[in-house]
């Protein structure tokens, strides 16, 4: 019997994930034994054309890594998903954005300002900016088009499963692959594989007090206690808003949780969990108090949609309040 | 047409609820813009609410709660206080104009303060005009 196909494929992501599959280490020789590696950019040799020789639905699983921002990509999703009988969002940034969701706080023409125009090592004096279509006496040249926005693998095609983490750990890539391998019934579609039911906070082994923050601090600011819970001590932990499955790995040294294993279950936006949990800590029932030790955060959005902006309900910076200056 | 707000409001069972009420029976006018949902707490109302009122079409949203000191609760509203807080931050950064969120204060015994209220909000969004939030 021929052994079932499974390819892995890279779209906006920094590879991350790819070593984050390499690091199962001899673990790697039982997938190869069990699957017909037919598609791994990144790792060997093989063409877009061998995808579409394929027939559809001919691959059974894809580990599908990276955001999707270009045409180029929307294309190698879409291919995917038509040839997979099952089609994972792999990591972080195919689960809900991650660090290049973060472009979503600007636009296509701001991103192309500053890389093409405005950063000190550009040199462009005629401002060339990228085009889709370039006349060149041998012919047309094409690249892909750049979108205005990042989107999460299951805003552009049907994702069957979800392994979140920047990267995942690799023990719990083993735990799903190794679930594959073993022929065992997959889990309900739209399941989060290689995580947890809970949140960070319950993998953490500091010690919790009652919290009452009076300011907060960025991690450059105080050396932190070793043994006690690191919101207690006013640092922006993202574990009370964050899945676990990780091991608390970041804690455990001293780093506060920065979100990467997504939502917990029952929520969907992050960022609003985060308001939530730290409005019950704030120590202060006066307003402008409030808004003293608020302003010691140095950037909500970006700290508590770190990972997940692109998967938010806001999704985008708006021009709401842009509009509304340019009238006055 | 002339623009209508659409308000989402989020009102306490204890004190702005019974208000609102008070100002129905009490035959008070007060502006149809606002679409009362009831909670039992304003310290209930998770900030995910809000951004789903704005994503789902609303151009302003309000949250009200039992004056300090008066929560049901002993302290609820203090939550939703320091989430008000906070969030308007976060919609400033958004791109939102933070003044289309809006907390205030309402007991059951203050159907005419409900009134003014709701007054204050609809007039207020109506001069920001409709939210259109961009994919």
């Amino acid at each position: 019997m021929p052994k079932p196909k499974v390819a892995l494929y890279w779209a906006a992501s920094c590879g991350g994930c790819e070593i984050t599959v390499v690091d199962i280490e001899a673990h790697i020789l039982d997938v190869a034994k069990a699957f017909d590696i037919v598609f791994w950019p990144c790792l060997m040799d093989f063409k877009v054309k061998d995808v579409e020789a394929i027939e559809d639905g001919g691959i059974f699983v894809t580990l599908f890594n990276g955001a999707i921002r270009n045409s180029e990509q929307e294309h190698l999703a879409k291919l995917l998903r038509r040839k997979s009988k099952v089609l994972v969002a792999f990591g972080s940034c195919a689960h809900e954005g991650c660090i290049p969701g973060l472009a979503n706080v600007t636009n296509r023409d701001e991103i192309f300002k500053t890389v093409y125009q405005e950063t000190a090592s550009t040199d462009n004096p005629k401002g060339v900016l990228p085009q889709t279509k370039t006349e060149m006496p041998e012919g047309v040249l094409e690249i892909p088009e750049f979108w205005n926005k990042v989107c999460s693998l299951d805003q552009v095609v049907d994702v069957d499963y979800y392994v979140p983490g920047c990267p995942p750990q690799s023990n719990q890539v083993w735990a799903v692959l190794d679930h594959l391998i073993q022929g065992k019934p997959l889990p309900p579609k739209g399941s989060i594989l290689g995580a947890g039911q809970k949140t960070c906070c319950d993998e953490c082994p500091r010690v919790r007090k009652e919290k009452k923050i009076k300011r907060f601090y960025r991690t450059h600011e105080i050396v932190p206690n070793p043994e006690e819970c690191l919101l207690d001590q006013g640092l922006l932990c993202m574990g009370p808003a964050t899945r676990d499955g990780c091991g608390a790995k970041c804690v455990k040294v001293g780093v506060p949780c920065r979100g990467c294993y997504g939502p917990p279950p029952g929520s969907h936006d992050m960022g609003m969990k985060m308001i939530s949990a730290l409005s019950s800590v704030i120590d202060s029932e006066d307003p402008a108090e409030i808004e003293r030790i608020i302003a010691t955060i140095a950037d909500p959005v970006g700290t508590f949609y770190r990972f997940n902006l692109a998967h938010s309900i806001l999704y985008r910076v708006q021009e709401d309040l842009k509009e509304k200056q340019a009238v006055k | 047409m002339a623009f209508e707000p659409k308000i989402v409001g989020f009102l306490c069972n204890w004190c702005s609820y019974t208000g609102a009420d008070l100002a129905g029976v009490s035959r008070i006018k007060w502006p149809p813009n606002v679409r009362p949902i009831r909670v039992m707490c304003s310290g209930r109302i998770d900030p995910t609410f809000v951004v789903k009122a704005f994503r789902e079409g609303a151009d302003g949203v309000l949250v009200s709660g039992c004056h300090p000191g008066d929560c049901h609760y002993y302290q609820g509203n203090y939550k939703a206080l320091r989430r008000y807080h906070l969030l308007r931050r976060v919609l400033e950064q958004f791109g939102i104009h933070p003044d289309r969120l809006m907390l205030t204060w309402v007991s059951a015994a203050e159907g005419e303060r409900w009134a003014k209220v709701t007054q204050e909000i609809t007039e207020r969004v109506r001069k920001l005009g409709p939210l259109h939030l961009k994919d």
